[in-house]
């Protein structure tokens, strides 16, 4: 690489709670092609952190493989990342997890590792409920092998190769609400108020949070004939309302009027407010959220938004019932038994 | 008609049906006579089935010590008239064959050159005992008693063991007893015992144990610190995790909180269970999966991974016969090449060979050290005949004092005191091992990223040619500091000079020791070697270096460890003379005997092709 990101920042950027500007959440620079959807989530992503001043370091930033899992060394380089195998990047992120319930899990995924080569896995880590924001960069299309459909591919779709895709497509977020997900939206990449408070509120909820975003690919997935590109999914988005986010102990200021508000308290004490559009959507049920989804579909729109959350779930942790500390952390006295309760083992088996 | 006469030195065989509770009532046979302070070893050879087909126990007594297959049938206990044809048929003449004879035997099965003994096991119990299980299960322990009589076990030690077993259901005591009466009775009113065949009490048990080799893997992890245990169900591994969570429910619970030290989740496949193994491992937990064959064979993506990205990880595979399905309720030693080269690319991963169950439970407990030290996967290879029988083994030891070593990890002082700029990838020593960092441990240095492509010193995704061969060379540095952190080799020397080697590991070890002696009686003295670890230590090229010939024993068709050995040590083939067994069941010494004596070991492409015109044309 032959360009780099000047190091010079304005020296009276703004600060979080912590201290930190936002230059402190950002990561290398990108080399996916200019104009990707997926670097406007990365931004998302950083100003997310920052807006919810966490320690850029207690996050850990997993993914499989593809243009969507090469993201996460574009944001958070003051965080560990693991960019591992195709389609598995939810098994290794139960397995850090599991490790240490401290941190905060991002998850970076694409529609080719989650809805194909990694279908088994994202199924099973949300019936698993684990504590982790999975954020899908969905564009349709396998980029890195130059244009091929993806399995979210909707029918008669057609990219840069030109034929129309003739299969059903998978809708992540109707089969994340079946599976049994504590948390499920939808976004667009190109829409950074909406996607924000979004990340922000998936982050604050203490279990599994899917956030399936729609990121055009502009180089293979683009064309007037595609039904993921900028301007179909401008012309055909449609939005269960506006989500703000409301951090712990914050007062909520916005006006609102009564009826067409939903308000939901996270375990953190945040607060997430859904301004209604649609007075029939209830977060809570998943049904509702299901009809939702398929209401707007049977219109050709694609609806995005805030679609369903359980905020009292229990999470992985909380199921398996393991001790607060982060199991890394134990030492010898709490893991090994010693001697004594070994000779009663081998007394046992004379 | 000749008897076969012996004191303390038999193997007898039970034909069963499976899902009868055979298993228990043969059990508790083989325990009583271990309580009898006697060495014994029980092996079951069970089909892959729940209920209804033929299962078979087999038990050898010897009050030498010698508690590997010995080959040979001197007793028959027949419960099982679908296989009761072909068992009747591998009694070794002068044995005994004790049978179910409510139905008469078939005129065309019997022999004149073996001891037939009837007991109507059906018909005591079905006069006894109204409930269908009952009958079931009770006839399984009627002849129990009868052998109590035939073989002057001690009456008193197997009620004793009744107690022992029921505690908890002492409901269930004295029905049990009356059932071990009843055959003891039936025993003694119509044959004369005991046998030719009997037990008599030693003293040559001291404090050994039985122990399932699965067992003391997992309870191997539990003392090594394993707190992320990841694992999909496949025989004959599925009892390693199973034994880690019912230790685990008794020995780590947090007194205060009443919670898990541990976490255990059952994966929906082996890529999702090594997965978890290695997400856990790179955040800082010890963390391992159990397998089999096919396991390892889905887990290769991931080892791949770990071996090039560096993390640790830890599996457990559990060998059964293969290949694909195989014979899944059968032993064998045939993973050695896919575990030693697991993945594509250039890859080698490190291999421990337990052969009992105290082995198991240290390299159970080691190889999280090993594979902290060596940032990179640790397989320890264990099998069906050792994961799931009962072994005699020596009892398990710790020592108190040792603390874990989880290898060269930066703390978050070390990170903050640090001037240079941190590489994950950085050979700082020259040993090929580099310092990890975990992730949260500082808020500005030693953050990195994990990837399986390459990247430089500094853990930077690049393309470049260089790099990517300054990175594997360093793997191979990493490869060499391996071959002396992995276990030595036992060495066994012949009582006399000779030119002659053997190599075996694993399960081998009892048949291939005690067919060593077996020689030596003989006059052929043969100098022997336990190889415990892959990449092989210096120990093992310099003893085939000093023999001219070398027999290696494996059980698998094409001598994998032979073809590791070549591969490896650069050694010439024609010195290695494979020995191979490979039916699936464990390998005994009779068959080590002949193998050695019968041929100059080159047992191997006896097969003949009659070629065909049918070469691919290219």
């Amino acid at each position: 690489m032959t360009y780099h990101r000047p190091e010079f920042r304005h020296p009276e950027l703004p600060t979080n709670e912590l201290g930190y500007t936002r230059k402190h959440y950002e990561g290398a620079i990108s080399t996916l092609c200019a104009g990707c959807g997926h670097d406007s989530i990365s931004a998302a992503i950083i100003q997310a952190c920052f807006e919810l001043s966490i320690e850029p370091h207690n996050v850990a930033k997993i993914s499989g493989i593809g243009c969507s899992s090469k993201t996460p060394t574009y944001f958070l380089g003051n965080s560990h990342g693991f960019n591992s195998v195709h389609g598995r990047m939810p098994s290794v992120a139960t397995g850090a997890n599991l490790a240490n319930r401290d941190l905060t899990y991002i998850g970076v995924s694409g529609d080719g590792d989650s809805a194909s080569i990694g279908m088994g896995q994202f199924a099973h880590v949300v019936r698993r409920n684990l504590n982790m924001l999975y954020l899908v960069e969905n564009n349709g299309c396998y980029g890195l092998t130059k244009g091929q459909d993806s399995a979210t591919s909707d029918i008669g779709s057609a990219g840069k190769k030109g034929t129309p895709n003739p299969f059903e497509p998978i809708d992540l977020c109707t089969l994340a609400l079946e599976l049994g997900a504590t948390f499920v939206a939808r976004s667009f990449s190109g829409d950074k108020d909406q996607l924000i408070p979004l990340i922000k509120a998936a982050i604050s909820h203490s279990g599994f949070a899917l956030i399936d975003v729609i990121s055009p690919c502009v180089t293979f997935n683009n064309t007037a004939t595609s039904t993921k590109s900028y301007e179909f999914v401008r012309d055909h988005i449609d939005a269960t309302g506006k989500t703000d986010f409301i951090p712990v102990q914050q007062e909520i200021m916005a006006d609102y009027e009564p009826g067409f508000t939903q308000e939901v308290t996270l375990h953190d004490g945040s607060v997430i407010h859904l301004y209604k559009k649609d007075e029939d959507l209830d977060l809570h049920n998943r049904l509702s959220a299901l009809q939702a989804i398929h209401k707007c579909k049977e219109k050709g729109e694609i609806l995005t938004g805030l679609l369903y959350l359980d905020p009292d779930c229990e999470d992985l942790h909380e199921i398996v019932g393991t001790v607060e500390k982060p199991l890394r952390d134990l030492d010898e006295a709490a893991l090994c038994p010693g001697s004594k309760s070994l000779d009663a083992i081998n007394q046992s088996l004379r | 008609m000749q008897q076969i006469k012996s004191v303390n030195d038999f193997v007898i065989r039970f034909a069963n049906t499976n899902g009868t509770g055979s298993a228990s009532a043969n059990n508790l046979f083989a325990k009583t006579i271990f309580r009898m302070g006697i060495p014994v070893s029980p092996k079951n050879v069970f089909p892959s089935n729940i209920q209804g087909l033929p299962t078979w126990y087999e038990v050898r007594v010897n009050d030498k010590g010698y508690v590997g297959r010995r080959g040979g049938i001197d007793i028959m206990v027949a419960v099982n008239p679908q296989s009761i044809a072909q068992d009747i048929k591998v009694v070794d003449p002068g044995g005994y064959f004790v049978f179910d004879n409510t139905k008469p035997l078939d005129l065309r099965l019997h022999r004149d050159d073996i001891n037939t003994l009837g007991i109507p096991l059906t018909d005591i119990s079905r006069r006894e005992y109204t409930d269908p299980r009952q009958r079931q299960l009770f006839k399984n322990v009627i002849y129990i008693g009868a052998l109590s009589a035939l073989l002057d076990i001690e009456f008193d030690v197997l009620k004793g063991l009744v107690h022992d077993q029921f505690k908890g259901k002492e409901k269930l005591i004295a029905p049990n007893i009356h059932a071990l009466e009843l055959g003891f009775q039936y025993a003694q009113e119509n044959f004369d015992c005991p046998l030719g065949i009997r037990v008599e009490r030693r003293d040559m048990v001291d404090d050994h144990i039985l122990m399932e080799g699965n067992a003391a893997l997992g309870l191997g992890a539990i003392y090594g610190g394993a707190s992320v245990a990841a694992w999909y169900p496949i025989t004959p591994s599925t009892s390693v995790v199973e034994q880690f969570e019912k230790y685990a429910k008794r020995l780590r619970i947090d007194p205060g909180s009443g919670k898990c030290n541990y976490a255990i989740v059952q994966a929906e496949d082996e890529l999702s269970a090594i997965g978890m193994v290695v997400g856990a491992s790179w955040n800082g937990a010890r963390s391992f999966t159990a397998t089999s064959g096919p396991g390892v064979s889905l887990m290769n993506e991931f080892l791949g991974l770990a071996y090039f990205a560096e993390v640790p990880t830890v599996l457990f595979d559990i060998q059964r016969a293969g290949p694909s399905t195989g014979m899944p309720t059968r032993s064998q030693q045939s993973d050695l090449l896919l575990a030693a080269y697991a993945s594509h690319g250039d890859t080698k991963q490190v291999l421990m060979f337990p052969s009992t169950p105290k082995e198991c439970f240290e390299m159970g407990a080691a190889s999280f050290d090993l594979a902290d030290r060596l940032q990179t996967p640790v397989i320890v290879m264990s099998d069906l005949d050792l994961g799931m029988n009962e072994h005699f083994s020596e009892p398990l030891d710790w020592d108190d004092s040792v603390t874990y070593d989880r290898g060269k990890v930066f703390s978050e002082q070390e990170l903050e005191e640090m001037a240079e700029r941190y590489g994950r990838y950085l050979d700082i020593d020259g040993d090929g091992i580099c310092y990890r960092t975990y992730p949260g441990t500082h808020p500005t240095k030693g953050s990195f990223f994990t990837r399986g492509s390459s990247r430089d010193e500094y853990a930077k995704y690049t393309e470049s040619s260089e790099e990517y061969v300054i990175n594997m060379k360093r793997l191979l540095v990493k490869w060499e500091t391996a071959k002396e952190y992995v276990p030595k080799p036992v060495i066994r020397p012949a009582s006399k000079a000779t030119k002659d080697g053997m190599i075996y590991f694993g399960t081998t070890t009892a048949s291939a020791e005690e067919a060593l002696d077996i020689l030596s009686d003989k006059g052929v003295a043969i100098d022997a070697l336990r190889v415990r670890g892959f990449p092989f230590n210096s120990g093992v090229e310099e003893f085939i270096a000093q023999h001219d010939r070398v027999f290696i024993v494996e059980q698998n068709r094409d001598g994998q460890l032979r073809t590791m050995l070549i591969n490896e040590c650069e050694i010439n083939p024609q010195k290695l003379k494979p020995l191979l067994c490979y039916d699936g069941l464990p390998v005994t010494a009779r068959w080590i005997v002949d193998a050695v004596l019968s041929s100059d070991g080159n047992n191997k492409n006896t097969g003949k092709v009659i070629p065909l015109s049918k070469e691919v044309k290219v």
